[in-house]
């Protein structure tokens, strides 16, 4: 039922845990349906002055698809800039796997709002700082 | 790596001398039971004594065994067939709401069809209230559904009583046993049960082969129309080895009964006491005991998901299932631990082990020690709980 690479990443996920004092933290999911996903970033200024995704740490309560997507999305955002991370979505997710099973799409979605929901959380405590 | 089996509630392994007593009826005694001639009459007669001595076991009559595909079909032709059949008497069928899934959809099927289906509940155990049962039968009534012995949870229902009513109520009274014959002793006279489905490959007999054991006299028509095979009652050419498999099985089920529940009961009791020391789990349905089917024993974890765990443990060779919603493609968690009151983000974490004949108290050593760092690792990864 699952691809070989999401097999392999739910095996050995990447960048699991969390980050003490992060810049933003997305929580979403609801554990009566199963799925849990708290994604903690870490944010900085590359050289051309645009604002990175420095560290990524994420924790997961779910199935097989959710762990994998969430370390596959932490794999994917790493060093991106906010821009291009707010691009990523529940098909570059399910590609990056070699695909989902239809009935876990879902999971890649909330992998993909966790993330944006990480970057929201940041740009509020910005703007409320500024 | 060492391979665990602990699923034997999925299927079990056929048993090398149903095998043997199998073999000769693939190429050899191959004849189709309905020809005349003698490799016709050969099939007949195997399948003739395979019936008898099905019969003896639950000790019913000869000719109220008749061969299905399995537990699906039985619980089908049961169902709809009283149904249809009897709807001059009346339309309403009851049921519980922990009953296997071809229980379950068939009444919903029912009920599309404008028959008035009482679902009943149950303790957190498991258990139907007989009170519950008796005073939902109606005038209307027609049949009374309640499996023997739950799939995930183990709970065996008390059917000799609920037998006992729906004799004195004069109505039909349909058991799966499924899960139950071949490790509980069943008496279709003594237990008044007029209907009854069981399943040859949870008993380490072959798949796609089963019975339906129709009390004499009971109003029912076949599901699917062909010819007269099986009293008229199931129509296609027999399936004779698997027949010749599932009484092989059956028999050598009941002579090992005894010694494999006590066996069983034994190392599920060193399941459940190995796995109570990880904090914050528990044990669905009864406790390990004669109200619990030997072989079965369900587990729930907090903070932790049954799909994960369940593929974690494959890695391990360890093979178990489980009733979180994520592991089935409807993505609804079981109804039977919905049933018993588990809230829903407990249904997650349950996962069921079911022990078997090959099963060893090295391999319950094997599960605990592997099923522990599992546990631990897949918490560690969860945002819930704060451990």
């Amino acid at each position: 039922m699952y691809s070989k690479k999401v097999l392999e990443t739910f095996r050995f996920p990447k960048n699991i845990g969390e980050i003490k004092n992060p810049d933003g933290l997305g929580k979403v999911g609801n554990p009566t349906c199963g799925d849990v996903m708290w994604v903690y970033i870490k944010v900085n200024k590359n050289k051309k002055g645009q604002e990175i995704i420095k560290d990524i740490k994420v924790k997961t309560f779910g199935c097989v698809a959710a762990i994998s997507t969430s370390s596959v999305l932490t794999t994917m955002a790493k060093g991106m800039t906010l821009e291009d991370a707010l691009k990523i979505d529940k098909q570059k997710i399910a590609k990056e796997l070699g695909g989902l099973p239809p009935s876990k799409m879902h999971c890649s979605v909330l992998s993909m709002e966790g993330l944006r929901k990480a970057i929201e959380d940041y740009k509020n405590k910005k703007a409320s700082a500024d | 790596m060492k391979q665990v089996y602990l699923d034997h509630a999925a299927t079990t392994p056929l048993d090398k001398r149903v095998l043997d007593a199998m073999k000769p009826y693939f190429s050899e005694k191959f004849g189709n039971a309905s020809s005349l001639h003698s490799f016709g009459t050969d099939a007949m007669e195997a399948i003739e004594k395979a019936r008898e001595s099905i019969a003896k076991v639950i000790n019913a009559k000869s000719e109220e065994i008749v061969f299905t595909s399995g537990g699906t079909e039985s619980d089908n032709l049961a169902l709809q067939e009283i149904g249809y059949s009897n709807r001059g008497k009346g339309n309403h069928i009851i049921t519980t709401k922990i009953e296997h899934h071809a229980v379950e959809n068939t009444c919903k099927f029912l009920e599309k069809d404008g028959f008035e289906v009482t679902w009943l509940d149950v303790d957190k155990e498991g258990f139907v209230d007989l009170n519950e049962l008796e005073k939902s039968i109606t005038g209307k009534t027609i049949l009374v559904s309640v499996m023997h012995a739950n799939n995930e949870i183990g709970t065996i229902e008390p059917v000799a009583e609920i037998g006992k009513i729906c004799k004195s109520k004069g109505v039909y009274f349909h058991t799966d046993t499924v899960q139950s014959l071949g490790k509980e002793k069943i008496d279709v006279e003594a237990m008044n049960i007029d209907l009854l489905s069981a399943s040859a490959h949870k008993f380490y007999g072959p798949k796609g082969i089963g019975f339906l054991y129709v009390r004499k006299g009971t109003k029912i028509n076949p599901l699917m129309q062909g010819g007269i095979h099986e009293k008229g009652l199931r129509p296609g050419t027999e399936n004779v080895p698997g027949i010749v498999g599932m009484e092989k099985a059956l028999n050598l089920a009941e002579k090992e009964m005894e010694k494999e529940n006590i066996k069983e009961r034994k190392l599920a009791k060193k399941i459940v006491e190995g796995v109570l020391k990880i904090e914050n789990s528990w044990i669905n349905g009864p406790p390990v005991g004669k109200k619990r089917l030997s072989n079965n024993i369900n587990l729930g974890f907090d903070f932790v998901e049954g799909e994960s765990m369940v593929l974690m443990l494959s890695d391990k060779g360890i093979a178990a299932s489980t009733g979180s919603a994520c592991s089935t493609k409807s993505l609804k968690p079981s109804h039977v631990l919905r049933a018993i009151g588990l809230q829903l983000v407990k249904c997650h974490g349950s996962l069921r082990v079911s022990l078997g004949k090959g099963t060893s108290a090295k391999d319950i050593n094997y599960f605990l020690q592997e099923l522990k760092p599992i546990v631990k690792r897949l918490r560690e990864i969860s945002p819930l709980g704060g451990k």
